[in-house]
């Protein structure tokens, strides 16, 4: 199937990792991502904050672009502040009156927008377990995982769509499927990191995800699973500024899914971006390496057993 | 205990019109407090999200709209998503923090320097740009030294890119932010 594809400012920037490893993800298994041409940002935090047309607009204008791909599989986009804008868009536009007041801000007046959907929905929905379980080589094995969400993925319900607003298990199951034996069942996976203030109010930021990054630790993470990039900022560009302000001297790399699901598929380190972490895999990486080293060790003995058996 | 005197403060007209935007009937809140419960930003708020609710139903403009709250709120949504009446807090809170800026109460300076900073980046190249939307911020609110522990993990590891990506329809995103200033400037109110 193919789908339009629509990467997100960040993913040039603070978030190269996670469209480096969504790409090589969706590569493994056969998807072709055509980015929308031209694509421009879609106002984000800050222009839904100033004006509510305004952030439509923004989201307008690549909504009619991408309509006019027609793409089968719609719109994906791997951002979850991106898809809660244009979802949020798309929903506002039902409305004649709010569609005309958008339109007038708009060179041409918006098309056919087509249906907007998460990577990680998009995963789910049109592979699910088993396929991707059959893609996996290496399981992820030996390490306890702490899935993530934040706000914006699960909120508001009627607008995203994305399983239990209050319980989201989209990442458990990919986990799984990547042959992960334990997944905590957070109790904070959807709470909010502090979001975009993390520039103009640290204090409020850090306080927020130090919050979430030393429950982690209390549920003995080895690493925390996130699919946002301002999650994925605030918890580890940020992770000093955030264990200072709760006193957590542990550190707990964050990585995204798609770098998990990678390491999963066996892909080349370089498409999974580890390197761009501030707060090391390498733990992680050697933990799981050694687990599977000896699951083999296990499965060999217990084959050697069964040799000798008469 | 501060007191209102709610005689002269009241502008009944102001709870229509915030019902009116933000599409909610306020009148079914019965004060149970369960927005403020589960609100993060609670924390550093001058009112909490039931008492903002509160303030809309006895028509208290002023002291509504120069609510820094309506600054700090993260549209997280998880008001909406608690409350017994189906009250989408989250859109009120947004609806409010419009109608303050267009009457020019601007309580929390920094974090509204940040919003502007970066759709100037978005108004010019058509994206975002990290390292212009910091370098805009600092100048337009006089942080200069915030955040420089985190400059050196992110510049090395390629996080904040030096140049812009400019956008081939940039000319049109820019147009979208001249027709909506224009328009602003046309029905009376700040852009
Ligand atoms: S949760 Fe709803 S009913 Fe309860 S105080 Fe908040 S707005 Fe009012
Ligand atoms: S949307 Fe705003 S008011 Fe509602 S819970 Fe989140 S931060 Fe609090």
């Amino acid at each position: 199937m193919n789908y339009a594809y629509y990467p997100g400012c960040s993913g040039l920037g603070s978030s190269e990792e996670y469209e480096r490893s969504t790409r090589a993800v969706c590569d493994a298994l056969g998807v072709t991502l055509a980015p929308v041409p031209d694509w421009s940002c879609c106002g984000s935090t800050p222009a839904h904050a100033v004006n509510t047309e305004l952030s439509a607009a923004l989201c307008a204008r690549n909504l009619s672009i991408a309509g006019r791909m027609d793409c089968e599989g719609g719109l994906l986009t791997p951002c979850p502040s991106c898809l809660s804008n244009l979802k949020l868009a798309t929903h506002r536009m039902e409305d004649a009156a709010f569609r005309q007041r958008v339109d007038e801000l708009l060179d041409a007046p918006s098309g056919v927008f087509p249906r907007t959907r998460s990577v990680l929905q998009m995963l789910l929905e049109d592979f699910g377990m088993e396929s991707i379980a059959r893609r996996m080589n290496r399981p992820l094995l030996g390490v306890r995982l702490v899935p993530y969400y934040g706000c914006l993925m699960s909120r508001p319900a009627e607008v995203m769509q994305f399983g239990h607003p209050e319980n989201p298990t989209a990442m458990e199951t990919l986990l799984r499927a990547c042959g992960t034996e334990d997944v905590a069942d957070f109790p904070a996976k959807i709470e909010c990191c502090g979001a975009s203030h993390g520039i103009p109010s640290q204090r409020m930021t850090s306080r927020l995800s130090g919050g979430i990054l030393s429950l982690a630790a209390d549920y003995g993470a080895d690493a925390i699973v996130v699919a946002c990039p301002l999650c994925q900022m605030n918890l580890d560009l940020r992770q000093k500024q955030a264990a200072r302000a709760v006193g957590l001297e542990r550190r707990i790399p964050v990585l995204y899914v798609t770098q998990l699901m990678g390491l999963a598929f066996g892909l080349d380190m370089p498409r999974l971006g580890l390197e761009k972490l501030c707060v090391s895999a390498r733990p992680l990486l050697d933990k799981m390496q050694k687990a599977r080293a000896e699951a083999a060790q296990k499965t060999r003995e217990t084959a050697g057993k069964a040799e000798v058996r008469p | 205990m501060e007191s209102i005197p709610l005689h002269n403060a009241c502008d009944p007209a102001f709870a229509r019109q915030v019902e009116q935007e933000s599409g909610q009937s306020l009148a079914a809140c019965y004060q149970c407090g369960n927005c403020t419960a589960g609100c993060p930003a609670g924390f550093v708020y001058d009112m909490q999200a039931n008492q903002i609710i509160r303030g809309v139903q006895l028509g208290l403009k002023e002291r509504v709209l120069s609510s820094q709250s309506l600054w700090y709120c993260l549209s997280c949504s998880t008001c909406s998503q608690r409350c017994p009446n189906n009250i989408a807090v989250a859109e009120v809170m947004e609806s409010l923090r419009h109608m303050a800026r267009r009457e020019g109460h601007i309580s929390a300076a920094p974090i509204n320097a940040f919003w502007l900073s970066f759709l100037a980046t978005v108004r010019r190249f058509g994206r975002s740009y990290e390292l212009g939307v910091m370098a805009l911020y600092k100048l337009r609110s006089g942080r200069l030294f915030g955040d420089l522990d985190i400059a050196y993990p992110a510049l090395s590891r390629g996080k904040l890119g030096f140049l812009p990506h400019v956008v081939e329809g940039h000319g049109e995103v820019g147009r979208i932010f001249e027709r909506y200033k224009a328009r602003c400037d046309k029905e009376g109110v700040k852009p």
